[in-house]
């Protein structure tokens, strides 16, 4: 394949795992930033809401986007409910310590992987994407007869794929309304800066906690749900968005939402990128690379506040 | 600061010893049960390391049931040597280090006989020292081509599956006379897929072809789009062969990838086991051409054998459970689960075979055996087992997606997968 269309087509994936990826390290983020804990177990709500979609989408009948459509609304519900009661069960009875914090996700971690792999069992099971056209990309070239247009071989996208980098755009936005301009946000922010203040203003801090928590889990959920039809479930899928989530939100900021966004923009893109005309493994190690850059140079992150 | 240190190392310390009091009496308890029983009257005792979970999972599952029904059905025909047989499953999570716990479970704690059904070759790999080591007969059904190398021991043979090099030496001449000679292949970057790349390599020079592009890919992977550009523009015949959880993605993707332009498209059916055909996505499958070990789809001229192997494992004509017809089988390898248990059979039989003491007589019994015909025994087709490499040789079959169905159009016999044997087993000791 030649260069220009090659590139194209690789940051066609690049902004497809961008996309996911920027939902999920969204949630993660969220849950550092205003509760200060470290959620282990981030990857398996994302596998849970993919292994629920799944379930949802084969008890639903009739077009393929009813069951798409009913996953969407269920999964994260389910499962923002479900973390919201970790939180009540578990964050909250070790006081949210940090270092107890970590050992208890990963307690939860192996909970819901080997719970799914009980029930669910360890197939991987594929969901019917709503829509899925494959939309073949023009390319322009100057050449011989002038301005010319034509279609190189292979290069393509499917109408799915446009559709998960417009929702979760489309979901990204309303949550920084959420955040910046609803009471519910104003709650959120107040809580992140000084929770023990808010709590003395009336901010019933635990309630927020959960809620936060149930967020976060809940918007894996949707990037899993909006990943499924390109990928399939499977009780071990949660793994790799928990070590990229760690990442962006690492390289982006801990707690920044802007970080966020455009750190996971940066490794989507330079993984889509690399992997396509290096190889993927590269791709993880440029990572990587850019993680220890950071600690090294910005232990804050790119829009992370030192702390004071 | 440093009493602080102290007393917080004196929690862990503690902490850590009682979980491992807690963990080595957990294990002091289970093995008592695997000692528990009395060698002499207890049945034959076949340790199954299954893929139960990881990347082999699928298989396993088929793996499982194929070994459940061929077990029955030795039961019901009598046992062995007048001795029923019972069947020691434990899960190796489809990895190389588990592999070999497992293998040594089996020698140790549970006195199996002999070890069995092991599918992924890193798993083999894993597993296949450890079995030497302990002097336990191990019997793969793995396809890699690593016990017929030399690189294996004299205790693991593979009398029931032919092997990768034997499969794509016979496969090599239909791809370079029907389809083209410059081929790009798509493979699992693991021993398995590396077997692949290199005998299909030199099988296709072999044919007057050559491979244009090498592409590997982690079998973990799970998005596979772009690995497709580096397929350069003149390959003929694109040669894929993938594993893993994401197989159905992988070939959806190469369709989406090409959309009307494809390339000819020969795959081998590891790409979709336990797939099935006919899943939204893989229209474009139509036309393309599939080695098979096994014709998952009950063909014109389906054998007595294959109708009873299909009625005792529970698939229909089209390779589905019987209970779930979008529940698709690993049907192209799962027979050779059957097969070899059934020659284990026999191995134990003519060796007169009593307990772990005859274990070497059994290795010489099964080295001693040549060709098996088709039979319900081995409903894959008549087998060549070669006791020198400790591999067997069978039929290949290339089939072409039809209206929806894997069609057989051509056989591949016995001779055109031999080669010349790399190692002798039989000059090793025991």
């Amino acid at each position: 394949m030649e260069f220009g269309p090659h590139l194209m087509l690789a940051s066609l994936e690049g902004a497809v795992i961008a996309s996911i990826l920027a939902l999920t390290a969204m949630g993660l983020s969220i849950v550092f930033g205003v509760m200060r804990v470290v959620n282990v177990a981030h990857g398996e709500f994302f596998m849970l809401g993919a292994v629920i979609a799944w379930w949802v989408a084969s008890h639903v009948g009739g077009h393929a986007a009813f069951g798409f459509l009913a996953a969407l609304i269920i999964a994260p519900l389910f499962v923002g409910a479900m973390a919201a009661g970790v939180d009540r069960l578990i964050l909250k009875r070790i006081e949210y310590d940090p270092d107890r914090t970590i050992v208890g996700t990963i307690g939860v971690l192996y909970i819901i992987q080997q719970t799914t792999l009980m029930t669910f069992g360890p197939d991987a099971r594929p969901v019917e994407a709503p829509f899925n056209t494959r939309l073949a990309l023009p390319w322009f070239e100057w050449g011989e007869n002038g301005f010319a247009m034509f279609w190189p071989w292979g290069l393509s996208t499917t109408s799915y794929k446009l559709f998960v980098i417009v929702a979760a755009a489309v979901i990204l936005l309303a949550l920084w309304m959420l955040i910046t301009r609803t009471k519910l946000g104003l709650i959120m922010r107040a809580t992140q800066q000084d929770s023990e203040t808010a709590q003395a203003f009336g901010v019933p801090v635990g309630r927020v906690y959960s809620w936060v928590f149930g967020l976060g889990a809940g918007l894996a959920a949707i990037g899993a749900v909006l990943v499924v039809p390109i990928q399939q479930a499977h009780y071990l899928m949660g793994h790799d968005p928990l070590l990229l989530s760690f990442i962006v939100v690492i390289i982006g900021g801990l707690g920044s939402l802007p970080g966020t966004v455009i750190a996971a923009f940066l490794i989507g893109m330079s993984d889509g990128i690399i992997s396509v005309f290096f190889s993927p493994t590269l791709a993880k190690i440029f990572a990587t690379l850019l993680v220890a850059m950071v600690l090294v140079f910005r232990p804050q992150g790119l829009m992370g506040r030192r702390a004071p | 600061m440093s009493n602080g240190k102290t007393n917080k190392s004196t929690i862990n310390r503690r902490s850590a010893l009682i979980g491992m009091g807690a963990s080595v009496g957990a294990m002091a308890a289970s093995g008592s049960f695997g000692f528990a029983s009395a060698q002499s009257v207890a049945p034959i005792k076949i340790g199954f390391q299954k893929h139960a979970t990881g990347i082999g999972a699928a298989y396993g599952r088929w793996y499982d049931t194929t070994t459940q029904a061929a077990t029955k059905r030795i039961n019901d025909m009598g046992g062995i040597n007048g001795r029923p047989v019972e069947l020691v499953i434990e899960d190796d999570g489809t990895d190389p280090k588990r592999g070999a716990e497992v293998v040594e479970k089996f020698a140790t704690q549970h006195n199996c006989d002999v070890a069995f059904g092991t599918l992924f070759s890193h798993v083999v790999f894993g597993s296949a020292p450890r079995a030497g080591e302990l002097k336990l007969p191990y019997f793969v059904v793995s396809e890699g081509h690593h016990v017929a190398s030399g690189k294996l021991n004299r205790y693991t043979l593979q009398p029931g599956i032919t092997d990768v090099k034997s499969q794509v030496q016979s496969m090599a001449p239909f791809v370079g006379d029907t389809l083209g000679k410059k081929v790009t292949m798509i493979y699992p970057d693991f021993a398995f897929g590396h077997d692949h790349r290199d005998f299909f390599s030199d099988a296709i020079e072999a044919q007057g072809g050559e491979v244009v592009a090498k592409i590997a890919i982690p079998p973990t992977e799970t998005t596979f789009t772009r690995y497709f550009p580096s397929i350069p523009r003149e390959t003929e015949v694109v040669y894929h062969v993938m594993v893993g959880p994401a197989v159905l993605t992988f070939v959806k993707e190469l369709g989406e990838f090409f959309g009307p332009s494809r390339p000819e498209i020969f795959g081998f059916i590891d790409s979709l086991e336990a797939v099935d055909i006919n899943s939204p996505g893989l229209e474009f499958l139509e036309g393309t051409y599939f080695w098979e070990g096994n014709p998952r789809h009950a063909q014109a001229d389906q054998t007595s054998h294959d109708k009873a192997f299909r009625a005792a494992v529970g698939v229909d004509d089209r390779g589905a459970s019987l209970a779930d017809s979008k529940d698709v089988s690993t049907y192209a390898h799962m027979f050779g689960c059957w097969e070899t248990l059934n020659i284990i059979k026999r191995g134990m039989e003519a060796a007169d075979y009593q307990g772990p003491a005859d274990r070497s007589r059994l290795i010489e019994a099964v080295e001693a055996m040549t060709d098996m015909p088709a039979s319900d025994d081995h409903p894959q087709g008549p087998k060549r087992f070669n006791g020198k490499t400790h591999q067997t040789f069978g039929q290949q079959y290339i089939s072409q997606v039809k209206d929806g169905k894997l069609v057989c159009v051509h056989t591949a016999s016995i001779e055109d997968g031999l080669y010349e044997d790399e190692v002798d087993y039989t000059t090793q000791s025991f």
